[in-house]
């Protein structure tokens, strides 16, 4: 006589598993809202000054400007790229428009004089060829991004040094200060530019079949390309955006100062690596939502805020802003329960 | 009878491309000074179950990318129902020509199943997509196959077979009545490839023409109507598959007359204490109280299902995981647990499940991968000796007859045989006292098992102890004793004559009383 044991379940077979980590998954997205919220009680608790408008908005402008290089380094990342000269575009790319319409002498201009109208277009023109030049490299001649884009940086922060002759260019014409000055509804404009960018990020990437093929491609290249995706085009694509958005993030900061340093943009690249990831940007690529990125550098703008508030010394503002970002990047491991290596 | 061909010759002539689901003439492909098809041809009738087999580097591979527009032929004509194929670009066209699930798998672990399904075409309205939609759509797509997943679920938490069924159903749903599976069996575990034949038989019904790849020949006698073989780029033979048998394909395949034999001869079982003694092992929800020894030269095979908890078990032996109890010992003396070292240093040689994950470093040279375990063999006072080392590899070249340029050549350009023999060639490099091989043939052809099966001759003759660790019975076929395993217990012991059927059944829980 035969007897059926109990049944072995195969590998698992086809039976249905259950599948807890699967609201998880989503709910990583706002896994930096109750941190958030841990902060600004903090903050209110430390300081009345903290919660009232003039702050909050204080917050958000000054994140304004690098939450752009957020977002363009988290399309990247999501299509499983990275892109380091990033922060040397910010610098640049207004650098070279200042440099061309200013006048020679005590401004520090060529001496081309171009009509001042045509700043915006250069500095966009400049993070275009910024994004095609990288891309070039690394999709079409195979190089490795990592080197390239931080040959790119190098690069682009000497060329800087060398038109600038490491000097600031003052007197900027005014369609480069609009940006940075203005208020549009009772807020500073670049707080609305910011957002309504990070909206339509999250529409694109969300909502879109160009902006999923980035997850597709940055999850399983090979297999995009089975499946119809064009991946060259769409991670050069990417690398041209978030170029692009390195040059308004340019323009923005060079009309809030109403200036261009030779140094400007220096040392964001880490803070952007570091909101991205905390905000649940995968580093390999194809996990990660546009929300999440727009969470983590806005953490860490609050942090800061709540620190000079508290009266901590400016000469160990860089020590905690670090010891912070690498705390933050540990919370977010223990919390994703996810190796960040993969 | 078996009908040989020349290479290049039509079987059916005179037949218009109506008939067939799939024409492919004179296709010839090269990659640099390779040839990897040569004026072959694979003719898909409607409706037919279509095997094609061949050794690795026989050209498959490079068959199935350009039956399914990934690569183009630098020669030869590729028709569907009698139409030309379309141009590459045109991707859309060429999946509602043919379906394929590749051997690696196109699922993207990151994304949803209901994503995965309709990937770069996920259903909109105007410029955005519905996710209500799409994830309605492919729910419906996945109950119309009977899957048990969810259409919102992360690809990543499916089961490789999960993973392959979507990769069938996605294939399928772009409307094609051809599909090309690319060895599908070789991640599935028995009752795994059971299904797949279940639903392959009912596409049939459904009309749908099947071209099947896989290495095991029985699987080929099991589920398909014709047999094409291919040989060293070269069309060699289509015929029914009625009218072959085993040893007929094999030679047809190897192009040498007579039997592979698997067996691997007479036992060199020696008198003496125990060389492997395996005491009471127990790791948590995988295995529990395994206890055998074996005897040195004795083959002894472990077998059971994916949930049998066999593989954990050796890796267990060779310290690529800790038990939470109990004793591995090497000819008496008990080995450190969990640690790779102390296993190597107690004598013990493994080939690991995956050879891509854990068997080797693709971008280094076969030398450098056969002697990683074994550095003091080719190096004095702590400096390797690249003299040494390339001797040593040419030594291991020529036993396991690697086909390989030289021992500087690169594992990952070897083939899939070819890398298998590098990793069995690391196992053995230092004469280990006990041999532990999980899937030592998977995705091997059957003339470099044969040659992987002398080698483990050679170690057991030399006295070690040999444990074979797989759920293929070709694999067990040298094994003086089986053991199988149902839920990481030993149910059942069978001596060298066991019949299949006995351990098939023993394996699926299936015990005589």
């Amino acid at each position: 006589m035969t007897q059926l044991q109990t049944a072995p379940a195969g590998t698992g077979g086809l039976d249905p598993r259950p599948r807890r980590h699967l609201q998880i998954a989503r709910l990583r997205d706002l896994a930096l809202i109750p941190a958030l919220i841990l902060v600004c009680a903090l903050g209110a608790i430390i300081s009345p000054v903290f919660l009232s408008p003039q702050n909050l908005i204080n917050i958000l402008q000054q994140q304004s400007e690098i939450s752009l290089v957020v977002l363009g380094q988290a399309i990247v990342m999501i299509a499983g790229r990275m892109d380091l000269s990033l922060e040397s575009t910010v610098g640049l790319a207004p650098g070279l428009a200042a440099w061309l319409i200013l006048p020679s002498g005590l401004a520090h201009g060529l001496g081309a004089e171009l009509p001042g109208w045509l700043a915006v277009p250069i500095t966009l023109l400049a993070g275009l060829i910024v994004g095609l030049l990288n891309g070039l490299l690394i999709v079409r001649f195979r190089l490795n991004g990592f080197i390239v884009t931080l040959g790119m940086l190098i690069t682009l922060r000497g060329l800087l040094n060398g038109i600038s002759g490491g000097q600031t260019f003052f007197g900027l014409p005014e369609s480069m200060t609009y940006l940075g000055s203005t208020r549009w509804l009772g807020a500073p404009a670049e707080i609305w530019v910011s957002l309504i960018l990070f909206a339509s990020g999250i529409f694109v990437l969300g909502y879109t079949r160009v902006g999923r093929s980035l997850y597709a491609i940055g999850g399983n290249a090979a297999a995009a390309k089975a499946g119809g995706i064009r991946v060259d085009r769409t991670v050069w694509v990417a690398l041209i955006v978030a170029s692009l958005l390195a040059a308004v993030a340019g323009i923005m900061l060079a009309g809030r100062l109403g200036s261009v340093a030779a140094v400007s943009g220096n040392g964001w690249i880490f803070t952007v690596f570091a909101a991205a990831v905390i905000g649940g940007i995968s580093l390999n690529g194809g996990r990660g939502t546009i929300f999440g990125a727009f969470t983590g550098i806005l953490l860490l703008f609050t942090v800061q805020n709540v620190l000079t508030l508290a009266g901590v010394s400016a000469s160990w503002i860089n020590f905690l802003n670090g010891a912070i970002i690498l705390g933050a990047l540990v919370i977010s491991r223990l919390a994703s329960g996810k190796d960040q290596n993969d | 009878m078996m009908q040989t061909q020349k290479p290049g010759d039509r079987i059916f002539p005179d037949q218009t491309g109506e008939r067939y689901t799939l024409r492919a003439q004179n296709v010839t492909k090269r990659y640099g000074a390779t040839v990897a098809l040569n004026d072959a041809h694979l003719e898909v009738k409607k409706g037919e179950s279509h095997a094609l087999v061949g050794r690795n580097g026989a050209g498959k591979s490079t068959l199935v990318s350009i039956l399914t527009g990934l690569a183009s032929p630098d020669q030869g004509i590729v028709e569907f129902s009698g139409q030309i194929a379309p141009p590459l670009t045109d991707r859309e066209e060429w999946r509602r020509k043919v379906a394929c699930v590749y051997q690696k798998s196109t699922i993207i672990p990151t994304l949803s199943v209901a994503e995965n399904l309709y990937l770069n075409r996920q259903q909109r309205s105007g410029p955005t997509i519905s996710w209500r939609r799409m994830r309605r759509e492919a729910q419906e797509l996945l109950d119309s196959w009977s899957l048990p997943v969810k259409a919102a679920d992360l690809a990543d938490t499916l089961t490789v077979e999960q993973r392959q069924m979507v990769e069938i159903a996605r294939a399928l749903s772009f409307g094609a009545d051809f599909i090309i599976l690319d060895e599908p069996t070789a991640q599935l575990d028995g009752k795994g490839i059971d299904r797949l034949f279940t639903r392959m038989r009912a596409l049939q019904e459904g009309d749908i023409s099947t071209l099947f790849i896989s290495h095991h020949l029985a699987e080929i006698f099991e589920i398909c109507d014709t047999v094409t073989v291919f040989r060293d780029a070269r069309h060699i033979l289509t015929a029914p598959v009625a009218s072959m048998n085993h040893d007929e394909l094999v030679s047809a395949m190897t192009g040498e007359q007579g039997k592979v034999d698997l067996r691997g001869g007479a036992s060199t079982i020696r008198e003496g204490a125990p060389v492997l003694t395996v005491d009471k092992l127990s790791l948590d929800g995988l295995y529990d109280g395994v206890s055998f020894d074996v005897a040195p030269g004795e083959v002894l095979g472990v077998t059971g299902s994916g949930s049998s908890g066999r593989i954990a078990l050796a890796e267990s032996i060779a310290g690529l995981r800790k038990p939470s109890s109990g004793t591995v010992q090497v000819a008496g003396q008990a080995v450190k647990p969990g640690s790779v070292p102390d296993a190597l240093r107690a004598g013990i040689g493994f080939v690991p499940r995956d050879r891509h994950h854990e068997g080797l470093v693709e971008g280094l040279s076969l030398a450098e991968n056969i002697t990683m375990t074994v550095p003091s063999r080719i190096s004095r006072h702590g400096i390797i000796s690249n003299k040494r080392r390339d001797a040593f590899a040419q030594r291991m070249i020529d036993e396991l007859s690697i086909r390989a340029s030289g021992p500087e050549q690169v594992v990952g350009s070897l083939s899939g045989g070819n890398q298998q023999k590098v990793v069995m060639g690391r196992a053995i490099a230092d004469r280990p006292k006990a041999l532990v091989l999980m899937h030592p043939t998977a995705g091997v052809d059957v003339r470099s098992k044969a040659t992987l099966l002398e080698s483990i001759n050679s170690v057991r003759s030399d006295g070690a102890a040999v444990l074979i660790v797989s759920d293929e019975l070709d694999d067990l076929r040298p094994c003086d004793r089986l053991i199988v395993m149902v839920h990481g217990r030993i149910v059942k012991e069978f001596n060298r004559d066991w019949a299949d059927a006995d351990v098939v059944a023993a394996t699926e829980g299936i015990t005589e009383q």
